[in-house]
């Protein structure tokens, strides 16, 4: 019953601190990917990290709320699309993957055209996904014979 | 060249855990030792000597980069690894939930 | 247009989860238009050869400094044996996939497996193909564990150990043929080590290259995960393993390194020789003591794969031919024998020989489906198998190759054995007790069975126009070697 409802009290009030700043944080590093090291998959490792971190402190029932299986399904298959619909884009130039936005100038968060928009793409997928891999072996109980349906994710 | 030859030391390491140890946990634990060696050894190849990290400075021009083909080689052959790791993990855990025990010499189930 | 081989199946496998939430049947939909348009846009592609190699630089960068994407006969060729049996086996399961529980996660699996398999063909970049190649195994491996129980499950496990081993071998080696000619590019690499050869670096990728591919098309003594993962798989994926991936990510890209890259020597083409001839002998010796029909029909993959590479290590253009043409034809009987033993399987409920009474009379497609294609493997005129197989018994006797004549006729005679063996425990058999509760199984199975099984007629019986259009330009592509360049940077 009490591992139902997380850690104890001070692992809770410091999480509610710390699970906005891993986001911020790894929001920052997918934005500047084609500046910095990291880009999205990096990113976005770091914010299902922050969910994790969700589930750790507070108990799968209570995360789960925020964030639940099928919602972290749309969201990924939302980021795979939205990659596919950017790379389909460049067709309208004429190949397929061509960079058709406007690039700036350098060193500026807008510049390089749209790979921004693929550093977002995989952030939402990768992100969605891992959160679904930890959800679904979390979710596992250890054996007392039950719970043998849960779909395989990948 | 001690460097890659210690890579490929590092592959066989891997390589030995995933034959010879028999609890699947310590398996899945080899080849993930095994696929580092070899990313590992792919980065090295990259090395020009007295290189800085190939990342371009609004300050300053830089005469001299490593390779960046090869990192941008591995960045997706860690995310493929993270894949398997995971796919063989999900296995593990339904095979432990199945026959309640970790070791291959009482799954081995499958013969002839 | 090349790319829209690889749009087509990746745009389906990222909207199936979504459509799968709307509404039940629209996943079903999705995942079959995408196989047809696959298979219209492979036939056609068969005309868009007769002006030479085309090629695609993705993103507009040119050809050495970017990824490019290549069509030539050989590619041709694997692009109709993907779509044939990625269109058999999707209709097949339209019914068969009510057996398992979830239909969205098959169909986002089959089309993510459909994008791999199309990707490497068409791939004209080393790491590409690598990528594919990763691709293809992940959603492979996903599969073959798809129904949870035991079995199924130390099967994926087995495959996954030595699938990974192997796809670790292959990047080991463009690791080491990246650090000594610095391009990725298939046609750049060729033309750099013509120019400039070290052969003893050459030698080791050359090893582990033909270990990397040899684990992934399960060739004697590489094929201790071919007889687990094959059975345990749900049918209609059995028939893509044996008849698709197995050819592909072994056999067409083991081709394109050793022919079109490294260039092929006198060392290689005995090697292959060997390992067809161990694998043709090991594969049907195996297959005889088998009473689960699954687990023999996977032992004579490995015995039908030797024959491939055999044909094709010989070396001369007689045995390229026969090679290819057996390549194509196994694809096709093979799989038809995997959705028939699923069919019965789905009738019956048993994969055991022992244990099922003869089925022909209530199941007549299936049984004469099933006749037709072990007809066909055993190699009795006209249908297609005995064509490829007397091409590469004359070849290897034009080559002089007595010894792996003589075991190419033996092994024919013995796998004629072995079927007649499943016909007659499987179908023919009359038995005294009274059969309830079998009957013919549902239509779109039936229909993916005959489809195949025309075909398998069809090639045979237009044997001569078939292999003038479509298998002569693929031997063509291998017997050019390292011309290949030639023509890709020229062109």
């Amino acid at each position: 019953m009490k591992e139902e409802n997380g850690m104890s009290l001070i692992v809770k009030r410091i999480t509610r601190i710390t699970v906005s700043l891993i986001f911020l944080f790894g929001v920052y590093i997918v934005l500047h990917g084609h500046l910095t090291p990291g880009g999205g998959f990096a990113g976005g490792v770091i914010i299902a990290l922050s969910f994790i971190h969700l589930v750790l402190a507070f108990g799968k029932d209570e995360a789960m709320n925020k964030l639940n299986e099928s919602i972290a399904s749309i969201i990924e298959s939302i980021g795979g699309l939205m990659f596919w619909g950017v790379a389909l884009l460049g067709l309208l130039g004429g190949y397929f993957f061509l960079n058709i936005l406007p690039k700036g100038e350098p060193f500026r968060l807008f510049s390089s055209g749209a790979i921004i928009l693929y550093n977002i793409a995989i952030f939402l997928k990768v992100g969605a996904g891992l959160f679904s891999i930890f959800i679904a072996m979390a979710i596992f109980r250890m054996p007392a014979g039950d719970n043998t349906q849960e779909p395989k994710k990948r | 060249m001690i460097l890659y030859i210690l890579c490929f030391i590092l592959f066989a390491i891997g390589i030995y855990c995933l034959l010879v140890k028999k609890n699947l946990v310590k398996k899945i634990v080899g080849l993930g030792i095994a696929e580092y060696a070899v990313n590992l050894f792919f980065i090295l190849l990259g090395y020009r000597n007295g290189g800085e990290a190939p990342i371009l400075d609004k300050t300053r021009v830089i005469a001299n980069f490593v390779d960046p083909l090869p990192q941008a080689l591995i960045l997706t052959s860690i995310v493929i690894g993270l894949g398997v790791t995971a796919l063989m993990v999900a296995i593990v855990v339904r095979l432990y939930e199945k026959y309640k025990t970790f070791d291959i010499d009482e799954i081995r189930r499958l013969k002839g | 247009m090349l790319p829209i081989f690889v749009i087509i199946p990746l745009g389906c496998a990222f909207l199936i989860p979504i459509a799968g939430k709307l509404r039940q049947g629209l996943a079903q939909l999705l995942a079959n238009s995408c196989a047809l348009l696959l298979l219209f846009c492979s036939i056609n592609s068969i005309f868009w050869l007769k002006s030479g190699p085309k090629i695609y630089s993705l993103g507009g960068w040119p050809a050495p400094f970017g990824i490019c994407m290549v069509l030539d006969g050989l590619t041709v060729l694997m692009l109709l044996v993907v779509n044939i049996i990625g269109v058999a086996s999707l209709v097949y399961s339209i019914d068969y996939i009510k057996k398992f529980t979830s239909p969205v996660l098959y169909y986002t699996l089959f089309s993510l497996l459909l994008a791999g398999l199309n990707g490497m063909v068409i791939s004209g970049d080393l790491f590409n193909l690598f990528v594919f190649l990763e691709i293809t195994s992940i959603a492979s491996y996903s599969l073959v564990a798809f129904g949870t129980e035991a079995e199924e499950l130390e099967a994926a496990f087995k495959y996954l150990v030595l699938g990974s081993v192997a796809s670790l071998l292959i990047l080991l080696a463009i690791g080491l043929l990246l650090g000594s000619v610095s391009t990725l590019n298939m046609a750049d690499i060729s033309s750099s080590l013509t120019n400039s050869p070290s052969r003893d670096l050459i030698l080791y990728c050359l090893a582990l290259f033909i270990m990397g591919f040899a684990l992934k098309s399960g060739l004697v003594p590489f094929h201790a995960w071919l007889p687990d993962a094959h059975p345990a798989a749900p049918a209609p994926m059995s028939a893509m393993l044996s008849g698709v991936v197995i050819k592909t990510m072994g056999i067409y890209a083991l081709l394109r390194v050793l022919f079109n890259i490294i260039g092929i020597s006198v060392i290689a083409s005995s090697i292959l020789v060997w390992l067809g001839i161990i694998s043709m002998s090991v594969g049907v010796l195996l297959a005889i003591g088998q009473w689960d029909f699954k687990r023999l029909l996977a032992y004579h993959s490995i015995s039908q794969v030797g024959y491939v590479i055999f044909g094709i290590g010989l070396g001369t253009p007689l045995g390229i031919i026969g090679g290819l043409f057996h390549l194509f034809n196994h694809s096709l009987f093979k799989s038809l024998l995997f959705l028939n033993s699923g069919a019965v399987e789905f009738a019956t409920g048993t994969r055991r020989l022992d244990q099922l009474k003869g089925v022909s009379s209530e199941m007549p497609v299936t049984s004469a489906t099933s006749l037709v294609a072990s007809l066909s493997i055993a190699g009795i005129p006209p249908l297609c198998g005995f064509w490829s197989k007397l091409i590469i018994i004359i070849a290897a006797f034009e080559a002089g190759n007595i010894i792996g004549a003589l075991v190419c006729i033996f092994v024919a005679m013995v796998t004629l054995a072995s079927f007649l063996k499943v016909q007659k425990y499987a179908f023919i058999q009359k038995s005294q007790e009274i059969v309830s509760g079998i009957r013919e199984v549902p239509l779109f199975m039936l229909l993916a069975m005959l489809f195949l099984a025309v075909l398998c007629i069809g090639v045979g019986l237009f044997f001569m126009p078939f292999v003038e259009s479509v298998i002569r330009p693929a031997s063509e592509v291998l017997l050019e070697g390292t011309n290949y360049a030639k023509l890709i940077l020229g062109a």
